[in-house]
């Protein structure tokens, strides 16, 4: 047989030993032979450094003690007789207690131990006591347990035993001090022997090093005799441990190749042995294996891995029926690892360990918190493993161990799952698998029981669904048809939300429909096959719906937003009447639902921003809107919203880039009702405080006449921009009580710009001149 | 030189899931000396996380922010420049210039940032500057197509300012650099 290395070391460290005592030894021989105390003295603790070592296994160890043994008889003849070195034995027991290394000092005391009972100068049971309790101080397993055992064997001829010579009478020692030096000794030394036991599996570790133990020699001979020895030892505790040890020391290929075998004896341990953890190891490693070369893949095929140890596992929880629930799925969470790391590609089995869960978990009371962490773990391993939910959401298996999960760990396992589709980008692109999304985030779409939302933390509350929210954007194809389905679907969904999830989640579906609408307007129109392809005229019915359910849940200020988002997408589709639908809802939110002066002024932004943007409408459908949006912006609560909103009106009667609306008049009327509005800003400021105030109004509709006169209007004439500004300067010099050097930043600047088109020239230049400032 | 990361229109959740990636990447914290954001973050999340880039963080309120708290305008003095920031869907029409150099002259600003249209624009304007950063996002936009992330960085030395733009096209950070010399006049003007 061929010896590994580890095997060789050892044999090496053996031969150096003992030639490390024989050279010792010879000088200590020569020193004897001279009579000379303190050489013999030096050789020998040289010589007992030897068993210092802890490199070599009891076995070996043995082997070097008993060539230090035989020359220590040498040495406590020379001690014996006093005449050859002129010591009393009571000096030389002190003496040797100088010897610098413990162990070498403990060796020698003993011997000189031995000379010193037989000479009985001290009390027998004070020496033995005295050196029992020395050789505590060594504790290493090997090192003491030979030690203890020297001095068993020189003391056992010295024992104060019945009728023996050392019985002494009084205090010298009886048979109890014998029995309890006796006693004593073994107890340190079964001390030191179940440390030692521990080494035990050394033996397996080197037999795993003997390369001559190929696969056959371990299949056939190997380890059907260990675990023979294994399974009979009937100690829970020494299967353990060397169960482990079989799993760790042999190679991998190995326990594929046995895997029968080995889980084999897993039924036959004891009740109380932990299996888990021993299968928990062997799936470990075994994953371990498959991870490190792809090229041993084949093999974990062909002995059918999976099945076994899905089998076993079957065994070891059908077998330990108490086995407690978390130990049962700790067990199914490392076979899915197993599972994931040697078969990526086999869904069937990585669904097959979910659908074995499930098995386990119905029918079970509400899980404990430990396992639900290990339900945690196992929904969460598919998850990183292919950093793809849409393989996840093709295992059938997955919903329903969720299923099993509180409300609360659901929520947070759903959130998960968002945001491994966050962080790895992953797009949600047919129907059918959003739905199957939907069905595994559904603790966060609707309320899942009779949890009243007050219960609810608002703060966690709004990050779930802020995340659904995200979520929609990632629910995509290029297909319309196809996201026009996916579309429906997240309505569906969604819808079942209640009022408090709505404003989070609608806004989202609304723009992804939207971005829909402008693919689709991109298209023409032409219809291939006889399905009824998706248009966005369906799409804007779909939209309309969506943001009805939103304003009737008390949303008025997004909804109205959103129905001016969609009237303009309906323009750009050129769909007036759609359009205008959008634009009538917006405008009865308006009229009925908002009511907060400073929302008001925000929504009429918007609706003048928005309808000074369409050109889909006729001059009737046009004329009534913006009559309604102007007749908005006068009945603003404060002047001055009132006087903005209303110049901002101005601009639904002038489109710069397009024919049809240049109607320099009503702007015209427009700016003159502005005027008039701040003038009244301006008396009632006057009567309210007394003063005046700032001119920011009239410059601020300056600045519109000086846009609407470089724009050409012809309404708007040199004379009147000079009229407004010596109006204006009257203003400001009326109120001169406030600022001594009457000024005004807007008004500077307004002139200052006036100045600057004067000095550019040109076309514009030659309109300002006969503006004086 | 001071460095100032102007923004907007980022639209989470609403319109996009997130900050582009690359762009997250390249927003490290401790560069910046000032956040400069036209709004539409919408939601506090993103508010906290450009709060995490630079606490001087300046913020006009979009027509869809929650935080009802941010103001309409602000103006804020970096260097020798005086900035103004609007969201700007308050400006009709939407994005017309003339219209937002009225607004320059109100605030009374060297620089105006605004947003609302998701384009990017830089405008040099009788001496003073108009910038839309774009929407950081990429968020669909009734008023742009084919809307690219983008935001811009403000490089503010002394008169000068150099306004770097970072767009994501076809996945590719592209930068582009635009000039501009605040001119004595305006200066000593006021």
């Amino acid at each position: 047989m061929i010896l590994a290395d580890g095997i060789d070391d050892e044999d090496k460290w053996l031969a150096e030993g003992i030639a490390g005592v024989q050279h010792h030894a010879f000088f200590m021989h020569r020193a004897l032979d001279d009579n000379n105390l303190r050489d013999a003295l030096k050789y020998s603790a040289l010589m007992l450094s030897e068993l210092r070592t802890s490199r070599l296994s009891p076995h070996k160890y043995y082997e070097l003690y008993m060539r230090a043994f035989d020359e220590l008889r040498r040495l406590e003849l020379f001690f014996k007789d006093e005449s050859r070195h002129g010591i009393p034995v009571f000096d030389l027991y002190e003496l040797v207690q100088h010897a610098g290394n413990i162990l070498p000092r403990l060796y020698l005391l003993c011997t000189v131990g031995s000379v010193y009972l037989r000479c009985k100068d001290a009390p027998v049971k004070d020496v033995l006591k005295d050196l029992v309790e020395m050789c505590r101080a060594v504790q290493h397993p090997v090192r003491g347990l030979f030690l203890r055992s020297y001095l068993a064997q020189i003391s056992k001829d010295k024992l104060p035993d019945i009728g023996s010579e050392y019985e002494g009478e009084g205090d010298s020692g009886n048979v109890m001090d014998a029995v309890e030096f006796v006693l004593q000794n073994f107890m340190e030394m079964n001390k030191l022997w179940v440390r030692l036991q521990h080494q035990v599996g050394k033996n397996l570790h080197i037999l795993s090093q003997i390369e001559g133990v190929d696969l056959e020699i371990y299949k056939d001979t190997v380890l059907p005799s260990v675990l023979e020895q294994v399974v009979n030892c009937k100690d829970d505790l020494a299967q353990f441990y060397l169960m482990e040890c079989i799993i760790q020391v042999f190679p991998d290929e190995y326990h594929l190749q046995t895997l029968e075998t080995l889980l084999g004896a897993y039924p036959q341990l004891q009740s109380t042995v932990d299996i888990k953890t021993i299968l928990s190891q062997l799936m470990d490693r075994l994953s371990n294996y498959a991870a490190s070369n792809a090229e041993v893949l084949p093999e974990f095929l062909q002995v059918e891995a999976f099945t076994k140890l899905s089998t076993a596992i079957g065994r070891v929880i059908e077998a330990q029926a108490d086995i407690p629930i978390v130990g049962a799925i700790s067990l199914h969470v490392s076979l899915l690892t197993f599972t994931l790391r040697v078969h990526p590609d086999r869904l069937d089995y990585v669904d097959q360990v979910l659908g074995s869960c499930v098995k386990k978990l119905s029918g079970k009371p509400k899980l404990d918190n430990r396992a639900t962490k290990q339900v945690v773990a196992l929904l969460s391993a598919p998850l990183d493993k292919y950093n793809d939910i849409v393989t996840a959401l093709t295992l059938s298996n997955y919903p329903r161990v969720m299923d099993h999960l509180d409300n609360q760990t659901n929520k947070v396992m759903a959130m998960l799952i968002i945001q491994s589709i966050m962080k790895n980008n992953t797009l949600i692109s047919t129907a059918d698998k959003v739905e199957v999304l939907f069905e595994l985030i559904k603790g966060l779409i609707t309320d899942l029981d009779d949890t009243t939302l007050d219960e609810v933390d608002e703060e966690d509350f709004s990050e779930e669904q802020n995340s659904v929210a995200r979520l929609i954007h990632m629910l995509h194809n290029n297909d319309p048809e196809e996201m026009f389905k996916i579309i429906c679907s997240v309505k569906k969904h969604i819808m079942r939300g209640g009022p408090r999830r709505l404003p989070f989640t609608v806004p989202s579906l609304i723009f992804s429909a939207l971005r829909l609408v402008r693919q689709l307007q991109g298209q023409d129109g032409d219809v291939v096959g006889e399905e009824v392809p998706t248009t966005p005229k369906k799409i804007f019915q779909l939209l309309n719906e969506i943001i009805e359910a939103l304003s009737s849940v008390s949303c008025p200020e997004l909804a109205l937003r959103l129905y001016l988002q969609c009237a303009e997408a309906a323009n750009d589709c050129d769909l007036e009447p759609v359009a205008y639908e959008f634009f009538t809802e917006a405008f009865v939110l308006y009229e009925e639902e908002i009511a907060d002066s400073k929302a008001q002024v925000t929504a009429i932004h918007l609706i003048v921003g928005t309808l000074q943007r369409m050109n889909v409408f006729g001059v009737e459908n046009r004329d009534t809107l913006t009559h309604k949006a102007t007749g908005y912006s006068a009945k603003l609560l404060k002047k001055p919203d009132q006087c903005r909103a209303v110049y901002a009106c101005s601009h639904l009667f002038w489109v710069d880039d397009q024919d049809g609306i240049k109607d320099g008049e009503r702007v015209l009327l427009c700016l003159k009702r502005a005027l008039r509005i701040a003038n009244a800003a301006q008396q009632m400021a006057n009567v309210a405080r007394g003063s005046s105030g700032p001119v920011t109004l009239f410059v601020e509709i300056l600045n519109k006449y000086i846009y609407y006169f470089e724009k050409g209007n012809p309404q708007i004439t040199s004379a009147t921009i000079q009229g407004l500004i010596e109006l204006i300067t009257t203003e400001i010099q009326g109120d001169s009580t406030s600022a001594l050097p009457a000024s005004d930043p807007f008004f500077t600047s307004t002139l200052r710009y006036i100045q600057f088109q004067k000095q550019k020239g040109g076309i514009l230049g030659e309109k300002y001149e006969s503006i004086k400032v | 030189m001071v460095l100032v990361l102007a923004l907007g229109d980022l639209h989470i959740p609403h319109r996009a899931p997130d900050l582009p990636a690359k762009f997250k990447s390249m927003l490290v914290p401790g560069k910046i000396q000032h956040i400069i954001c036209t709004g539409n973050l919408c939601i506090k999340e993103v508010h906290d996380y450009l709060k995490t880039l630079c606490p001087d963080l300046h913020i006009t309120r979009g027509e869809y922010d929650e935080d009802a708290r941010y103001p309409e305008t602000k103006t804020l003095t970096i260097g020798q420049f005086k900035l103004g920031l609007c969201h700007g869907h308050q400006v009709i029409p939407w994005g017309d210039l003339d219209s937002l150099a009225m607004l320059q002259r109100q605030l009374d600003v060297d620089i105006l940032v605004t947003g609302h249209t998701h384009q990017f624009t830089a405008y040099k304007h009788e001496g003073g500057v108009v910038i839309n950063p774009g929407s950081a996002t990429g968020a669909y936009s009734s008023i742009t197509y084919d809307v690219n992330p983008s935001f811009v960085l403000m490089d503010i030395d002394g008169l000068r300012v150099v306004v770097y733009v970072y767009e994501l096209i076809d996945g590719e950070v592209k930068v582009d650099k635009i000039d501009f010399k605040k001119t004595a006049s305006t200066h000593t003007a006021h």
